[in-house]
């Protein structure tokens, strides 16, 4: 099987390569659209600013290509924010796959923001990969987050309730980091990488 | 499925890896460095026994004004998959780059952050704030508290002349996702964590923060989360020591009603 991970910018992407060799998969890191394409699993990761991110994607000519595949993808994180319509940050226009629009995450005195580290999630919606991770501990980092709506399959709360796992058509994300979010982040990869064809 | 009981954020145990040449090492307050073993080994077993996160500290880069070698940082991100922070060494979006892109999920600064708090907005801007920790050692000093820089080595270390409250305040405003507080006073001595500073620190820190030095003991724990109300604790010695194993410390965690991830 063949493994495309989308160049979109940031430095520490190679945790997402170092956990997809311990699957047993080779990915290829890439911003080549005809390697994209041709994949049989594509996944978008990405950190740091979601404006600069639509920028790289843009720069490498990938906004099209993104919108237009067909095989599974996985954005993790930036990546999985990338797939809604905009965000609050920046004000940025991301790749519009899958309705909706990122929001900072509330400030209070026993909020803090980033959040940073392990939350559990709940199942929202029947789904085959992410039925098995109900009320599982992932590793989150993030500030901005998406609406609970339609294409939800799990929510996790820091304050308010987000979505930690999304879905529309051949297209999932996931707020957290399945590589750094040890037994069960492993799960969701494997799972993602078996997941028959849509 | 819904209904059941929706939790927050975990509370962090985090194990500190002290690293010189390639081996983890612990000295007490700060001096006297002993060899605890191999890098990757302990990486390894922090990962089995549920630790949620681990900082590896640098401590021969920053002082002697050298560089962290990434070929460890690499080794440790093939070889783990919880998060991971890499302090020492790192005074430039460039080197900060090369740790990152081996796999580190945050860097962590210290010393160069105080000689040049700008360095602080670079990275910022660069990577984002949550990959951004800022290390803060802090020493009890009569009524005040204030920070110490080049702490690797005791020969080189340093008093920039800054009340810690005031950094961290400054370190908020330029960006920092995240800081750790070292209470140097209490660091080694595993007398229990400086409750009094973590708490003032708490009250100006809208961002997560991170304990460390004095743990001694798995009340500790429970005390600086209730009464500190940090995000994380961070120890060494009792971690590789084997003296607080981290399945037996989240139990009591748990049982003290502390969210914790399970191991």
């Amino acid at each position: 099987m063949s493994v495309a991970v989308v160049n979109s910018g940031g430095a520490n992407i190679s945790s997402v390569l170092h956990a997809l060799h311990r699957l047993g998969a080779e990915p290829e890191f890439t911003d080549d659209a005809a390697t994209i394409r041709s994949a049989d699993r594509v996944i978008l990761p990405g950190v740091g600013a979601a404006g600069r991110a639509m920028e790289v994607l843009g720069e490498h000519g990938l906004v099209h290509t993104l919108r237009e595949l067909t095989q599974p993808v996985l954005g993790i994180c930036l990546g999985m924010q990338l797939l809604f319509d905009s965000s609050e940050e920046d004000n940025a226009q991301l790749l519009g796959i899958i309705p909706g629009r990122l929001r900072k995450l509330e400030e209070t005195a026993e909020l803090r923001v980033p959040h940073m580290g392990w939350n559990s999630i709940i199942s929202q919606k029947a789904d085959s990969l992410s039925d098995r991770l109900n009320g599982k501990w992932f590793y989150f980092v993030h500030s901005y987050a998406a609406p609970v709506n339609e294409w939800t399959l799990s929510t996790s709360r820091h304050g308010s309730t987000f979505s930690a796992i999304v879905r529309k058509d051949n297209f999932y994300g996931a707020q957290f980091h399945p590589e750094r979010s040890a037994g069960a982040g492993a799960e969701l990869l494997r799972g993602f990488l078996e997941h028959p064809l849509p | 499925m819904t209904g059941e009981k929706h939790t927050t954020v975990a509370r962090r145990i985090i194990p500190c890896l002290d690293v010189r040449d390639g081996q983890v090492v612990k000295g007490v307050q700060f001096r006297d460095h002993r060899v605890m073993g191999d890098i990757i080994e302990l990486a390894a077993r922090y990962r089995d026994e549920g630790a949620d996160e681990l900082v590896f500290y640098d401590i021969t880069a920053s002082p002697e004004g050298r560089s962290v070698d990434v070929d460890w940082v690499r080794r440790v991100s093939e070889t783990i998959d919880i998060p991971f922070c890499v302090a020492g060494g790192i005074r430039s979006v460039e080197s900060a780059a090369l740790v990152l892109s081996q796999g580190a999920d945050k860097i962590s600064i210290n010393t160069p952050a105080l000689e040049r708090p700008g360095l602080i907005n670079e990275l910022v801007k660069a990577f984002g704030s949550q990959c951004v920790v800022i290390g803060v050692d802090s020493i009890a000093d009569g009524g005040r508290h204030t920070v110490r820089s080049h702490t690797g080595t005791p020969d080189a270390m340093k008093t920039p002349g800054r009340e810690t409250l005031d950094w961290l305040k400054e370190v908020v405003d330029r960006g920092a996702g995240e800081v750790v507080l070292n209470c140097m006073s209490a660091d080694g001595t595993r007398a229990g964590y400086d409750i009094g500073q973590l708490s003032l620190a708490r009250e100006v820190l809208p961002i997560p923060l991170v304990a460390s030095g004095g743990a001694g003991t798995v009340e500790h724990f429970v005390t600086v989360f209730n009464q500190a109300d940090v995000d994380a604790a961070l120890a060494a010695t009792v971690f590789h020591s084997g003296q607080i194993p981290i399945p037996g410390l989240k139990q009591s965690l748990a049982e003290a009603g502390i969210e914790v991830r399970p191991c």
